[in-house]
């Protein structure tokens, strides 16, 4: 067993002590000794010259960190609905009947842990799970017997023989059985794409130009919140500052979305070149990418597109021959926080802290990562940026409607024969593209993820557009025979887990409303409580500090505006004075056996109930 | 005169401290008598609800299958149920229970605990005593309530408003200073 102190110190040290990396740190740490021990993080504190509590503060945080050994190989199983809707259940009783463990446990030879993880990003091939940072799809009950066969025996995942995926996932560097499942290429993020030329074009113009370029592309953040990029860029450049920033969001935890992952795999170098245009756009010579823990995998390959790039003085000094500007890109890994992909937790998370949201205003563009002006987008908007540069606002808008010019790429998963990564020009219709995808019978649409709006057959003739449908790209299809209200309750499961717990409203009301609404499906809900779920969905609404709480109740506050009936066929009616939700034999049923006698009033739960 | 509404008051697993204060609104208990007639109330120790009861205040939450028995008694016999004061509304004291399993609790209670005497180990179990809960659950968790009185206790100026406005059909009137808690 490394020994967790020394190590520490080591890798601080690697960072020159830098408490502005402890993430890497913490990562470095749990990867070297296989966890972040109590000794670990005196270490670290000490190092750093940080108090303890904060320290502990970050580790504690994120959950790819942990406090005493997980087993060698930690297997992380998607439990994401549209997992869960394709046969998770019967990998979950594999995986038991395998090792002999329940989910949160690990072997007694410390060679395996299970754990549950949310949206991996796999979607469009689930069931998928990570075993480290190595990802597998469409997991199989045979593939579970395989894969435990095959660790025990060679300790060693490279024995495992996983089918290469299509495109980059084959790429020496990254081989790995995902999946591009890129069905349909747009002009703007799937086009060829040659290095430098939007770069070339732009350091051609003045940065006001620039920005004037892409204001007039009318390009809005594609990671959901649809904020104009032009003016996002304007407010960073002139907003004071001695260092300024560009973040790329790469953290897409949404559940359902997976488009940035495939961007990544098939045109990281145009999201690079999207932020080295902003970096000149905005006077900022640092750049930082946010890739979720998730999509580790994707590390190496990553660092080699950008060591590319600085070879070919696409980053750097004197970019391209433009004396005076420099910019170069880090890529800040996350370790499995839902919230990082909130830009102000997100931010908090570069910072090396815990990934709790920051109070907006000031918003990022005044006071971002390290309290400078920073400009963070999305990986899609990024390179549609240096698309928009290299072509002109004029071509990006006469694509799409006027309110959401360009394409959007959109992550479909669930009931549908064609699922995986569709760019399309914004203002398809619903319909339309469950066409393209080959989904018949569909019940239900969820839009923008767990957040997003679940939408009936009523509303499929409703465009994508900021202005009707907004979402940063996940697209759930829910076919006949579907509970709705499960799925719901899916959602609300999510984000009572992936709650950071900072404000009351979030981390009560999120329990509560999940509690409420399984009411409904074990037959215990009354009509009152319908009454109840908009009431608290509101409060938790309106409450809720950061965005993660003000969308955390969409789930139910969508699903009542739009299969309300769905609610109401459910709700029990049964002449009792007591509420559904209570069973006076069930309550008195312990004390009953720990007695050895019947209720008095109530009889037993075997028994009727005496009046 | 013969036809005033009928008031009952219960107590049940709470302290009593909830009728205390209502015994606080002093002399206005004198007026009150003028508007209502008083059924099943520990205060003239009528143990049963003799008829139709216009409103019903609840003090405490409940904890045993007998709490739960009058509760019912309470809903099908009263107009309107008000929970009076943080046992009846939220569990409060005795629902600290809750997040001990019963086993523990009673063990604790009366073979365990640092002052026990109890030579014979047993747990007290007469046919009598009623059986305890599961946990210990706030009112409306039982039955439906109409209207929350929050407060440990709700002063007695609380109890007159919200009584005087039911009984009058006025609105209510609970200023701020009755309504907070610090």
């Amino acid at each position: 067993m490394t020994d967790n102190a020394s190590v520490s110190r080591q890798i601080c040290g690697n960072f020159a002590n830098d408490k502005g990396r402890l993430m890497d740190i913490l990562l470095g740490v749990q990867a070297q000794a296989g966890c972040v021990a109590p000794e670990a993080l005196d270490e670290i504190a000490k190092s750093l010259s940080m108090s303890r509590v904060e320290v502990e503060s970050a580790a504690t945080f994120y959950a790819f960190f942990s406090g005493a050994p997980r087993g060698r190989f930690v297997i992380r199983l998607c439990n994401d609905i549209i997992d869960q809707l394709h046969g998770m259940d019967r990998i979950v009783a594999a995986f038991r009947a395998e090792l002999g463990i329940e989910f949160g446990q690990t072997t007694p030879d410390g060679l395996f842990s299970l754990e549950y993880t949310p949206c991996i990003g796999m979607s469009d091939q689930a069931p998928a799970l990570l075993i480290n940072s190595t990802v597998v799809t469409k997991v199989s009950t045979d593939m579970v017997h395989e894969i435990v066969q095959t660790l025990r025996v060679s300790k060693n995942l490279e024995q495992l023989k996983l089918t290469l995926g299509d495109g980059n996932n084959s790429h020496p560097l990254v081989r790995s059985m995902v999946n591009n499942n890129l069905r349909e290429r747009g002009a703007v993020v799937f086009a060829p794409y040659t290095p430098g030329v939007a770069l070339q074009r732009a350091l051609s113009e003045q940065p006001v130009e620039l920005i004037r370029i892409v204001k007039a592309s009318r390009l809005r953040g594609r990671g959901g919140a649809g904020f104009p990029t032009g003016m996002k860029w304007e407010f960073t450049r002139a907003a004071a500052g001695e260092r300024k920033f560009i973040v790329c969001n790469a953290d897409e935890g949404e559940p359902g979305t997976f488009k940035d992952r495939v961007i990544l795999t098939e045109a990281p170098g145009l999201m690079f070149e999207g932020m080295t245009i902003a970096g000149y756009a905005i006077g900022a010579s640092e750049g930082i990418v946010y890739l979720r823990g998730e999509y580790a995998y994707l590390l190496p390959y990553l660092e080699d597109v950008l060591a590319k790039r600085r070879a070919a003085g696409l980053l750097g000094r004197d970019i391209l021959g433009k004396s005076g500007f420099k910019f170069d890109i880090r890529i800040q890994l996350g370790a499995g926080a839902y919230v990082c992909g909130e830009e102000t937790a997100l931010l908090s998370s570069c910072e090396g802290k815990a990934g709790n949201p920051k109070t907006r205003p000031p918003f990022p563009a005044q006071k971002g990562y390290l309290d400078m002006p920073t400009v963070i987008n999305n990986v899609e908007t990024h390179c549609a940026a240096a698309r928009i540069v290299e072509n002109g606002p004029t071509w990006f808008t006469s694509m799409g409607t006027k309110s959401s010019s360009g394409t959007k790429v959109f992550s479909v998963s669930g009931d549908c024969s064609r699922p995986g990564v569709y760019e399309i020009p914004f203002g398809i219709t619903v319909e339309e593209l469950l066409t393209h995808v080959g989904a018949s019978d569909t019940i239900a649409v969820q839009v923008g993820g767990a957040s997003g709006r679940m939408i009936g057959p009523s509303e499929f003739n409703r465009p994508f557009c900021f202005d009707h449908l907004a979402t940063g790209g996940s697209v759930m299809v829910f076919g006949k025979g579907r509970d709705l209200l499960a799925i719901s309750h899916a959602f609300m499961d999510f984000f009572v887990e992936e709650s950071c717990g900072y404000c009351t409203p979030c981390r009560a009301g999120t329990r509560l409303l999940q509690e409420r609404l399984g009411r409904f499906l074990t037959g215990q809900a009354e009509s009152a409580d319908l009454d109840y779920l908009e009431k608290t969905g509101k409060t938790v609404k309106t409450a809720s500090r950061c965005g993660l709480g003000q969308t955390a109740a969409n789930p139910i506050l969508g699903t009542l505006q739009s299969f309300r009936p769905e609610y109401e066929r459910r709700i029990k009616t049964n002449g009792s004075v007591f509420l559904p939700s209570f069973d006076p034999r069930k309550a008195v049923a312990v004390a009953s056996s720990i007695a050895g006698r019947e209720s008095e009033q109530f009889g037993t739960q075997k028994g009727g109930v005496k009046q | 005169m013969a036809n005033k509404p009928k008031l009952a008051t219960v107590s049940l697993a709470g302290c009593f401290g909830c009728h205390m204060s209502v015994l606080d609104i002093d002399d206005r208990i004198l007026e009150l008598i003028e508007l209502v007639e008083f059924d099943r109330s520990p205060i003239n120790d009528i143990k049963e609800i003799k008829g139709r009861c216009a409103v019903g205040i609840v003090e405490g939450g409940c904890c045993n299958e007998e709490n739960v028995h009058v509760l019912k008694h309470f809903r099908e016999h009263c107009d309107v149920l008000i929970s009076t004061g943080d046992c009846a509304t939220m569990g409060g004291i005795p629902a600290l229970r809750n997040t001990i399993p019963l086993q523990e609790c009673l063990e604790e209670a009366y073979l365990k605990g640092p002052t026990v005497y109890n030579p014979r180990g047993k747990l007290p179990n007469d046919p009598e005593i009623p059986l305890l809960l599961d946990k210990v659950y706030p009112c409306h968790e039982v039955v439906k309530m109409d209207y929350h009185l929050p407060g440990c206790p709700p002063s007695a100026d609380t109890l007159w408003q919200a009584l005087v406005a039911l009984l009058t059909g006025k609105p209510i009137a609970l200023p701020y200073e009755l309504i907070k808690y610090d």
